[in-house]
């Protein structure tokens, strides 16, 4: 039993790593959803294209990929980043396209005949944008903006290929030092579950503050 | 000094790549083979009407869906042998993949479940059919082809998860990559191609699933 305690400290120093990317990646990823949502329903041809382009390189290829092209094409430009910093980036700009379809689909679920009223009442681009289309939209994004964020805690997990030492590297490291695969594995997964919990509890708490009424 | 992009060197490396895509694609499509099939049984087991059946069926998709597949696979590669039973690593990695996305279909087939409607079950108890008869005649020939293209996209989703698999020492496409640069020095021909390799086949993938979900709308509608 004394030994199975002794797992802790390390996997929580692990855990702090990835609620530390999760959350850095979170926060970078929100405004860039919001950004590329939004541009891909601009009117400007260019705008669309170029986030057209985002949007589907960074949903089309896969995450570990993206995380290796960074991390080592990248230096052969001459561009060498911290690996941490490769991990947060990767994965913000790897959320930020699967949420740009999110905001993208809210945004066009809001009824036209709101943004009809907003031009007959002579109300700006801007203006519509921000007090009649997106406070209409945001309540729909929640449920599917919650799943993003468990898929990119999941996600948080590959930067351990990378040398990050979070939480699945330091259960790797675990393992090759003690040979206690089971409990080790037994408990990273747990400790995965719980923060996916809270997160669904708190993505819930946020749906029920927004709903429409 | 080289160029940054030698298209000699990346040409002469495609057809090694080549050969590990075959090993990705295999992997998606067996994976793919136990995830609608596990997942089938677990969204009718999530329906089951006694809850020692149902509740461990509703723990198993929740837990899987919110753990890294990652994780999931070093579990399957490291524990399982310890039990005895040792499988090679691309074996394993496709039973996690396929139980991995099993829990997503599961989720999907329960949505194409609901939108069964009652009247046709209870049809089906006034005709006095089987239990066996009433789900594999009426409730999922009603439940399946609805929810193909929510499928079709977790496909592609797989496919696109396989380069986890290298974390196991299977060389497939991304480890395949990663031995030439290791090799030659060079990353940025065989990721960059390993990247255009899957989004040209995932983009192609997704079309294809288009087109299905076009077909089906044709057949009364998706859910």
């Amino acid at each position: 039993m004394d030994d199975l305690l002794a797992l802790f400290p390390p996997l929580l120093e692990g855990l702090a790593v990835t609620l530390q990317i999760t959350f850095g990646a979170a926060v970078l990823a929100v405004p860039l959803a919001l950004a590329a949502g939004m541009a891909r329903t601009s009117r400007l041809r260019a705008v669309r294209a170029v986030s057209t382009v985002y949007v589907e390189i960074f949903r089309g290829t896969s995450a570990l990929v993206q995380l290796f092209w960074f991390y080592y094409v990248l230096p052969m430009f001459g561009l060498r980043l911290p690996a941490l910093l490769v991990g947060i980036v990767v994965l913000a700009a790897n959320a930020g396209a699967y949420g740009a379809e999110v905001v993208r689909g809210a945004i066009a679920a809001v009824p036209p005949g709101q943004r009809e009223a907003a031009v007959a009442l002579n109300l700006t681009a801007s203006q519509t944008l921000r007090r009649i289309v997106l406070p209409q939209a945001f309540p729909a994004m929640l449920p599917p903006a919650g799943n993003l964020m468990i898929e990119l805690l999941k996600n948080t997990a590959l930067v351990s290929l990378i040398t990050i030492t979070d939480l699945t590297f330091r259960g790797q490291l675990l393992r090759s030092e003690t040979l206690r695969t089971t409990e080790i594995f037994v408990v990273v997964l747990l400790l995965y579950f719980a923060v996916a919990l809270l997160m669904t509890a708190g993505v819930r708490m946020l749906e029920r503050r927004f709903r429409i009424r | 000094m080289k160029p940054i992009f030698d298209w000699n060197f990346a040409w002469e490396i495609l057809p090694t790549l080549g050969q590990a895509l075959i090993i990705t694609v295999q992997a998606t499509l067996i994976g793919m083979l136990v995830a609608v099939t596990l997942g089938l049984v677990l969204a009718l087991m999530r329906r089951a009407p006694l809850w020692i059946v149902s509740a461990p069926a509703a723990f198993i998709v929740e837990f899987v869906r919110s753990t890294p597949l990652l994780v999931q696979m070093y579990f399957l590669f490291y524990v399982l042998p310890s039990t005895g039973l040792s499988m090679s690593p691309l074996t394993t990695g496709i039973l996690a993949l396929g139980v991995h996305y099993a829990a997503y279909c599961a989720e999907v087939y329960r949505a194409g479940l609901e939108g069964v409607p009652r009247g046709t079950l209870e049809a089906a108890t006034a005709l006095n059919l089987s239990r066996w008869r009433t789900a594999v005649g009426v409730l999922l020939p009603q439940a399946i082809p609805p929810v193909v293209p929510a499928l079709g996209n977790y496909l592609v989703a797989m496919f696109k998860d396989t380069p986890l698999l290298s974390a196991i020492t299977v060389v497939e496409l991304l480890q395949q990559s990663k031995m030439i640069g290791s090799t030659t020095f060079r990353y940025t021909e065989p990721l960059t191609l390993v990247g255009a390799l899957f989004l040209v086949l995932s983009l192609a993938a997704a079309w294809c699933v288009r087109r299905v979900e076009g077909r089906l709308k044709l057949y009364g509608g998706t859910r």
